[in-house]
Order: C-alpha cells, then sequence, then structure tokens
C-alpha cells in the first residue's frame, strides 16, 4: 500500500479499529449479543483492507470498532463484523 | 363466527416446488376436455367446470366435498401433459443447472474439496447471521466457478456451451436441446451435488421445473359470469386453459398417430408457448395470447403483480368497514381533540358493545330505539345485534322492540355513536403519524366533518373542498391503545423537530395580536364579548378607569388562560431585530415576559400560539403535559377569536394604497435602476466592466445586474413601506405571523422584481432575445424579465409575459417534486417498517440483528427533545436562576428551529404561482377538491 491513499485518513471516514479476540468477546458480552447479530462489514471494503495493512491481517469473524463524529450525540461507537465479499 | 381461544405462532414458512406426483395426488379429477360446459348449461365431467372443483352458482354441492357456495374453498384438478414443458418461472435456475453440472454424468462440475469448500463458506456465511441473500450469493458463485469447467472432473466428458434463447429454448453449441432432453439432464444431478447448488433434495428435485403434469386451479379462483343476454363469459385464466388442453390434445394425437417429427415439434412447441402465457402473459420475447377483442389476457402473474395486484391491493392494503368519508368543514368552537361527526354517519357508523348484567338495561334501552330514534335530540340507536350463537339480527322499526327483549348478557350490541366516543381521523396523503389522530366524537347536525383549526396544520387541510376519512375502532384494546398514543394532545409537539405542529393559525394568530398588542383596552361590554365563549373564567378587577368608565386589559385577558406559575421571556414575531435590545422597553411591545403567569409586556403573535413557532404552546405541551397545553389552545381559540371580533379585521385592495408621491419615488428608483444596468452593459460592451474572480465577462455582468435590480425592488418595497405602517391590515397580518409577509406586501404595493428561471434572468425564447418586443442582443432590465410594476399598478403585456414564465417553473417544480419526493418516501417506509426500539434502546429488525446500538445514536426521543437536543440548558438556567439567569442564557435568538421552513424573504426567489405561500414541509401534496 506504499505510496497509495489511505482511505482511514480522509475527513470523512470514520476510525475504524481492530478488535482482538478477546476484546471482541467482551463488548458482545456487554452488549448481550452474539456474533450474528452485529451489522456487518465486507472483507473488500476499502477500510478494511487499510486496516489489514495496518493492524496486521483481517479475517472472516473479526470485530471492527467504528468511533465516528455524530451530529447528534457527539461522538458514537459502533461494532461491526467482518463477513465474506 | 368468531374464532376464540387457541392463537398459533408461525415459525417457519418453507417454500419447495410441486411435484408431479403431488399435483396429482391433490387433484380432485384430471382434466381431459377443453369443452367446458354442455348444449344444456350444465358442466362437462372432466372439463375445466367440472363441478368436481368446487362450485360457484348458489344452491349447488361440490362434488367433492360436499359444501356450499361460500364453505367449499375449491379443489384443484391437473392436466397430464403429452410432452413436458419448462416452466418459465424457473428458466434461470435450469440455465443455472445445466451450465454448472456434467452433461453425461450429471455431477456438479466441481471436485469433492472445492464443493465442500463452497459449502464450508455458506455455512459460515449462516453462522456470523447472513441472509438468504448472503447465501444464496456464495452458491451462485459455486454454480459460475463450476460453470467455467470445459471438463467433468469425475467423468472427464468434455462440456459444450449452453445458451439460453430467451424466453425458453436451450440450446447447446447451437443444437436445440427438447424439454425432454433438459428433464433427463436434470434427473442425473446426485442429491448431494444438489446441496452444493442451493437446493433442498428432502423438497424439490430440479427435474420437476420442468413440467409433466399442470395443476388447474379450482373454480373459484376463475370464476365465470353469466351476463344478462344469458350468455357466459369465461375468466382469462380458464380461456387460456382451454388453450392448453387444445394443443395438448392435437399433440397428444399427432404423436400417438406417428405425425412426421417436424410436426410435433411444432405443436409441442405451441404448448409450450401456452404453458408460458399461462403464467406468465408479459414474457419477453414472446407475442402476449390476447383476448378475442385483442385484450392482452390476465393470467396469474399478472393477478399477481403491481400496484393493481394481489399482493399491493389485497394483502398490504384493504378495504375496511366502520368508516366514513365526506367533506370537512372548521369549527373554532370544538376541542381540538374533537371531530363533528354528521348524523348520517353517526347512525351508520356503530361501536360495539358486549352485553353484561351490568349493562344489560341500558343496551335494552338502546336496542329498542331502533336503527332510527325518534326525537329533535340525538339519541344513539342500534342497527344489529349478535346473539350468543353468532347470529346478526338487524334491527328495523318493526322488530326494534322483540328483539330489544330478548337481548341477555353475552349478546354483542352494535349501537350509533355517541359523544365522547373514540375514532380515528385521517387526511390524505398520510405522510406522518399526526396524518392519523384519535379524536372524541360530537355529533353534530348537517353533512361534513367538522374540527377545530389548529389541527389543520398537521393533517395539512384546507377547506376548499378536502375530504377526510374517518374510522371507529371496534375493540376495547384499540380504544384504550388510541387514547393513550393518537391524541390529539399528544401530538401537539412534532417528532420531526421537537416543537408544536398544532396551533395558531390565521385569524388566530391576528386576534391574538390585536388582543394584546401594547396597551389594548377593551370596555365592559367588550371585555365580556371576548370572555362570553371561553368557560370557566372570572371577571377579573378592571384595569383602570378613565373619565369614568372602566376598562380591561388586552393582556390582563390573556394572562386569564395562562397557567398561574409559567415565566417565560422571549421575542415575538413582530420584532424588529433592533441593532440594541431595549427588552422589557422596546417600542414595539416585542420583547413577551411572562412572570406568575401573568403577560407583563410583549405581544402574543405567531412566535407565542403559532403552529410551528409557538412558544408557549411548546413550553405548556412540554412542562404541563398535554392536557394542559390542548386547553390552553382550545382558549385562546375562543379568546383570540373574540378579540378579534369585538374590534373587527378587514383587509382589502385599498391596503396597498400608497401616495402618489410615493409612487413617483418608487417611478424614480426604477428609472435609476434601469440607467444603472445600462451603464454596466455599456461598461461591458466596452470591455471596462472588471472580471470577478471565478467568473466569466457575462456571468460577471449577471451578477452586478441582479444586484443592482435586487436593490431598486426592496428600495421600492422600502418606499411603499413607509406607508404601511401598523394600522394597516395587511401589515398586521405579514407582520404578527398570520398570513403573508412583507415581500408579498411590497410586490403589491412597490414592485415586482426581477423574474427568473433557473435562478438567472429570463433569456429564451427567440434567438438572441426573449421576445420579439426587443431587439437582439438586448442585455437591459426590461428586455430580461424585470418588472417595475406593482401587482396593484398592473403588469405590461411583456411584462405579464415574463411573470407567467417564472410562475411557471415553479408549478412544474412542485409537480416534480411531489411525484419524486412520494416515491423516495414509500421505498424508504418498505426499507424501515419493520425496525422497532427494544427494551435496551437499540433499533433491530424482526430477525433481531442490530441496525442501530443506541436509537439515533443518542437514544433522544425526538418528539420529547428540544429541537433535537436532549435538554434545554437555557430553560433550566432561567428556572434556576430567575431572571438574573437571562444575562447567562441566551433568550431567543434560537427561536424554534423548524427544519426547512423560513421566511421566504430571499432575494432572487422566483415569483409564486399564488400568494398562498405555505410554511411547507411536506413532499407530498397536490391540491385536492
Amino acid at each position: 500500500m506504499a505510496g497509495e491513499f489511505n482511505v482511514l485518513e480522509h475527513e470523512l471516514v470514520p476510525e475504524h479499529h481492530l478488535l482482538s479476540e478477546k476484546e471482541a468477546e467482551k463488548i458482545l458480552k456487554d452488549l448481550k449479543l452474539t456474533k450474528d447479530q452485529l451489522p456487518k462489514i465486507r472483507i473488500s471494503d476499502p477500510c478494511i483492507r487499510a486496516l489489514d495493512a495496518i493492524s496486521g491481517p483481517v479475517e472472516e469473524g473479526m470485530v471492527v470498532k467504528i468511533v465516528r463524529r455524530s451530529r447528534t450525540s457527539g461522538v458514537s461507537t459502533s461494532y461491526r463484523l467482518v463477513v465474506r465479499g | 363466527m368468531m374464532v376464540s381461544g387457541v392463537t398459533k405462532r408461525i415459525s417457519a414458512i418453507k417454500f419447495a416446488q410441486l411435484s408431479p406426483d403431488e399435483i396429482r395426488k391433490m387433484s380432485a379429477t384430471k382434466i381431459i376436455t377443453a369443452d367446458t360446459y354442455d348444449d344444456d348449461g350444465f358442466p362437462i365431467d372432466m372439463g375445466l367446470m367440472d363441478p368436481h372443483l368446487g362450485v360457484i352458482e348458489p344452491g349447488l354441492r361440490c362434488k367433492t366435498c360436499g359444501k356450499k357456495v361460500d364453505e367449499c374453498p375449491g379443489h384443484f384438478g391437473h392436466i397430464d401433459l403429452a410432452m413436458p414443458v419448462i416452466h418459465v418461472g424457473y428458466v434461470k435456475e435450469i440455465k443455472k443447472l445445466l451450465q454448472s453440472t456434467c452433461r453425461s454424468c450429471g455431477r456438479l462440475l466441481l471436485t469433492g474439496e472445492q464443493a465442500a469448500e463452497y459449502l464450508r463458506q455458506r455455512d459460515r456465511m449462516e453462522e456470523l447471521g447472513g441472509d438468504t441473500l448472503d447465501t444464496a450469493t456464495v452458491t451462485k458463485e459455486a454454480a459460475k466457478d463450476a460453470a467455467s469447467r470445459t471438463t467433468c472432473p469425475h467423468c472427464g466428458t468434455v462440456q459444450l456451451k449452453i445458451t439460453l434463447d430467451k424466453p425458453t429454448t436451450f440450446r447447446e453449441e447451437g443444437h436445440k436441446l427438447t424439454p425432454k432432453e433438459v428433464r433427463e439432464r436434470l434427473e442425473r444431478i446426485p442429491e448431494g451435488d444438489l446441496i452444493s447448488l442451493g437446493m433442498d433434495p428432502a423438497v424439490s428435485r430440479p427435474e420437476w421445473m420442468i413440467l409433466t403434469s399442470l395443476p388447474v386451479p379450482p373454480v373459484t379462483v376463475r370464476p365465470s359470469i353469466t351476463l344478462e343476454s344469458g350468455d357466459r363469459s369465461e375468466d382469462d385464466v380458464t380461456h387460456k386453459l382451454v388453450d392448453v388442453l387444445r394443443i395438448n390434445q392435437r399433440l397428444r394425437e399427432n404423436r400417438d398417430a406417428g405425425a412426421p417429427q417436424l410436426i410435433v415439434e411444432d405443436l409441442w412447441e405451441l404448448l409450450q408457448y401456452h404453458v408460458t402465457t399461462y403464467f406468465d402473459n408479459q414474457t419477453s420475447g414472446i407475442p402476449p395470447a390476447r383476448h378475442r377483442s385483442g385484450r392482452p389476457l390476465k393470467t396469474l402473474v399478472q393477478r399477481l403483480k403491481g400496484k393493481e395486484g394481489r399482493f399491493r391491493s389485497n394483502l398490504s392494503g384493504k378495504r375496511v368497514n366502520f368508516s366514513a368519508r365526506t367533506v370537512i368543514s372548521p369549527d373554532p368552537m370544538l376541542s381540538v381533540n374533537e371531530v363533528g361527526v354528521p348524523i348520517a354517519a353517526a347512525r351508520e357508523l356503530t361501536v360495539p358493545i358486549r352485553v353484561t348484567e351490568r349493562n344489560l338495561a341500558v343496551a335494552k334501552e338502546m336496542a329498542s330505539r331502533g336503527p332510527a330514534p325518534p326525537g329533535d335530540v340525538y339519541k344513539a340507536g342500534v342497527n344489529y345485534v349478535i346473539r350468543t350463537d353468532g347470529r346478526r339480527i338487524k334491527i328495523t322499526d318493526k322488530n326494534a322492540a322483540t328483539v330489544a327483549e330478548g337481548v341477555e348478557a353475552g349478546y354483542i350490541v352494535e349501537r350509533h355513536l355517541m359523544d365522547g366516543d373514540i375514532v380515528l381521523f385521517n387526511r390524505q396523503p398520510s405522510l406522518h403519524r399526526m396524518s392519523i389522530m384519535a379524536h372524541e366524537v360530537r355529533v353534530m347536525p348537517h353533512k361534513t366533518f367538522r374540527f377545530n383549526l389548529c389541527v389543520c396544520p398537521p393533517y395539512n387541510a384546507d377547506f376548499d373542498g378536502d375530504e377526510m376519512n374517518l374510522h371507529v375502532l371496534q375493540s376495547e384494546e384499540a380504544r384504550a391503545e388510541a387514547k393513550v398514543l393518537m391524541r390529539v394532545q399528544e401530538h401537539i409537539l412534532s417528532p420531526r423537530f421537537g416543537g408544536p405542529v398544532i396551533g395558531g393559525i390565521h385569524d388566530h394568530i391576528t386576534g391574538a395580536f390585536l388582543l394584546t398588542h401594547e396597551d389594548s383596552k377593551f370596555t365592559k361590554e367588550e371585555t365580556l364579548r371576548i370572555m362570553e365563549k371561553t368557560p370557566g373564567l372570572d371577571m377579573p378587577k378592571p384595569l383602570v378607569k378613565e373619565g369614568g368608565v372602566e376598562y380591561w386589559g388586552g393582556k390582563q385577558l390573556f394572562s386569564l388562560i395562562l397557567p398561574k406559575d409559567l415565566h417565560m421571556t422571549f421575542k415575538s414575531s413582530i420584532c424588529q431585530r433592533c441593532d440594541e435590545c431595549k427588552k422589557e422597553a422596546c417600542e414595539h411591545d416585542s420583547f413577551v415576559v411572562i412572570r406568575d403567569g401573568i403577560l407583563v409586556a410583549g405581544t402574543i403573535d405567531e412566535k407565542a400560539i403559532g403552529a410551528f413557532k409557538g412558544r408557549i404552546l411548546d413550553k405548556l405541551s412540554r412542562d404541563y403535559g398535554p392536557d394542559t397545553a390542548r386547553m390552553f389552545i382550545d382558549q385562546s381559540t375562543k379568546i383570540a377569536i373574540g378579540a378579534i371580533m369585538v374590534r373587527g379585521f378587514t383587509t382589502g385592495i385599498d391596503d396597498e394604497d400608497i401616495p402618489d408621491q410615493a409612487k413617483r419615488e418608487i417611478d424614480d428608483a426604477m428609472t435609476q435602476a434601469r440607467l444603472k444596468v445600462e451603464e454596466h452593459v455599456g461598461a461591458y460592451r466596452r470591455g471596462e466592466l472588471e472580471q470577478m474572480p471565478g467568473r466569466s465577462l457575462e456571468e460577471t455582468l449577471e451578477v452586478e445586474i441582479m444586484k443592482v435590480l435586487g436593490k431598486a425592488r426592496d428600495t421600492a418595497g422600502q418606499i411603499a413601506g413607509r406607508h404601511l405602517g401598523m394600522e394597516n391590515s395587511a401589515v398586521i397580518m405579514a407582520r404578527c405571523g398570520a398570513r403573508g409577509s412583507m415581500l408579498n406586501l411590497s410586490q403589491m404595493a412597490g414592485a415586482i422584481g426581477q423574474q427568473a428561471v433557473r435562478g438567472e434572468r429570463l433569456s429564451r425564447g427567440y434567438w438572441n432575445r426573449t421576445l420579439p418586443h426587443f431587439k437582439k442582443g438586448d442585455l437591459g432590465s426590461e428586455a430580461r424579465g424585470f418588472i417595475k410594476n406593482s401587482y396593484k399598478s398592473g403588469l405590461t403585456p411583456t411584462e405579464y409575459f415574463f411573470h407567467s414564465m417564472g410562475g411557471r417553473e415553479g408549478l412544474v417544480d412542485t409537480a416534480v417534486r411531489t411525484s419524486r419526493s412520494g416515491y423516495m418516501q414509500r421505498r424508504l417506509i418498505n426499507a424501515l417498517e419493520d425496525l422497532k426500539v427494544m427494551q435496551d434502546g437499540s433499533v433491530r429488525n424482526t430477525a433481531g440483528t442490530i441496525i442501530q446500538l443506541e436509537y439515533g445514536e443518542d437514544g433522544i426521543d425526538p418528539t420529547r427533545s428540544v429541537q433535537g437536543e436532549a435538554v434545554d440548558v437555557d430553560d433550566i438556567i432561567l428556572s434556576v436562576l430567575g431572571d438574573k439567569g437571562e444575562l447567562i442564557a441566551k433568550v431567543q435568538e434560537k427561536g424554534v428551529v423548524s427544519y426547512g421552513i423560513q421566511d421566504r424573504d430571499l432575494l432572487e426567489t422566483p415569483e409564486e404561482p399564488e400568494t398562498e405561500e405555505e410554511p411547507d414541509f411536506e413532499p407530498g401534496g397536490g391540491e385536492e377538491g
């Protein structure tokens, strides 16, 4: 990805963080959710590909934390499940 | 008959194909002849109208189940096809299956590992919460992968390319495959491989996509009708089945007689055509089958598809009973949560009352009154009584007494509407939840529905012929729910912007203004007239005594209807936005101060009680509850109307009269503007015009000219405005926010100004000019659509033409906007209809997957919000610190931010077609009536 444009640095793209297995489990437990209930994000998504280059290999079934600036609540956090496609 | 007791929950629905065996098994009879009725008019056995298929004529009994007309659901029959035929609905799947399996051994064209890998991926997808669409993409990929193979990995056969000649012909390298051959290939596919291709072999086999027998729908689905002449007219579906049967018969005869291959094939193809159009008569690539009259037949798919199809018109939408529709008219004496229902409608609409021991006497009395109780005073009668055995008895004047005698506990009595019943009231287009609200019934004489004017804005109703619908609730649960959730007072605050949508309009605002502006005072008689319509108010002590006459103050009267502990401070609509605000000492009386429920200073107008902007309404419904707010609206309507009637109010063309001196001044201003424009044009022609950055020379010129002409219109408006003071009715309406704007006034009295299309001066029409009245290339003000006249002084012919051009653009825009936003809203509703906010605050769909972790990311209910914010900090500061807090809190300034609702006092707005300038918000609409 060297020299290429990194989408994550664009001001309109919210922060994406890759969660470890442990972190993901804890968050799911806190939210009382199972993985299949999470919103999804494709592994081919430009953000996930950029994340793959930065924080190591991203695989199907991993959870990504997305922090975005929100018009209504200041900062909002959401989670997405990486899926095939 | 009421079915009571058991309710069952559907846990899953599974769709599969119908196998030929199943078709035959569920068939009541085999259909072999294309004839329907014999010469005597009786249905022929084993014909399309076979009595085994159900009954459509009253009095007859079904030969299969023995039941009568409405009891027998009808039974399927079947046709055995002489040769197999492809089912158009499955063509895509058949193509996929043929391409991805081996032509000789029928196995999937993937190695075992590859197939297993795709299966694993699909399972993974399912495990991670993928829906059927997601899994379908995986199988599609597998099929695509398999289709790209040229040799079978299992038997090594070289694969030939299979193409589809739409709609139903398959070819292998140009050689035609008959449906029979296709069926044989599909039969060879082993069960294990079907799973990888997304089929469940336990319930469906691919060869069933090729039809060998055809189910014949029951006659109840395709009833024939008898015309007045005695002729029978058959349903389209029956016609089509006749075609299928005829060709099927000919095909069988020819085949059995050993006719030449060519003839058999032709007939086979004809059978394919008929079966295809039987399913879908709009299949692309083949001509639609037509009726004798030339009208295309309505076959199975046509019955289901589109707006008039089974889904959208019979399943998503239904016709209902216990509803009424009529023209609406206003009645300010009704409370906002009431609706006036005409007696004629009230006698048709009924509420079911379950008779118990306690209401037995009342029920009997009502039933004995019959369907049309006599007397001048409206009394509820009864139309029907439902006995304990479920029989429904119609009450007539004759049998009323006897039926009433028989009424006992357990009966249901359907009584007429009465005052106080809860009903739903609705105006289309129902674009937001305030379009259907619960009202209390007031039965009234005459023929229209009537309601308080303050509920016009949420329904977007006016009285130029609008009609509205009313629905009577039929169960106790429904009434309770409507009462809690849907009553008008619960909807004073809108979820669209945390502010009021129900409130004063037009005269209501003018009335409040006249009542409270400056030191208005009223004599005893006037005061009584103002107060007489508002029950429950005590006459206060007179405010002043002048020359032996007692006077009551307008502000004092208005204070009577305010809660006793109300504290508010805000600027009213008439505020001039002076550089330095003098607060209470404001010379326009526009600084509203309410202390302990007393209006100390300021004028009550649109900002205080108007729909969309009313600050008092906002505060009352938020802090004192919907019921207090409702009462305030009711009382303020009556008191405002009292005030406007005491003073009297009218507007006419002489409200736009200005002195000759002013007219000359406006003329001068117009002439100067014209000269200035000519100057600019001259400078441009000589090349002396200084180009603006980012603009071409021509654009610069246009901008400069627009600036000059915009200013000219404003000057004209100002000159006219100098002679239009607060004593002018039109000005009062514009300033207090009742109707119209100062811009409208200056266009009536001063000058209309520049007309625009697409935000530019008019330029199109003839070659290089707008009209043949001007020279080619004339860039002057008159030639490009500037109107120096006012509506009052009248337009010149060219000006009139230009004005029409600008007006037309507005009309086209609204027409385009409504249709486009209507479709947009339909799509949005379809996408969001089954989402709901769960107990934990998350938004989920029916599958339980998360849409938003927290509703709206902040969990705030916009209805309860303060203009979208969770808390109103200023309001809290004020209530804690009192008047001292005003220094800290940014009192006012924010007003109510009603999204999209702004004053239209913008420059360059193209003239609105009517002076009707709606504070409009809705996408839909369109004039009614």
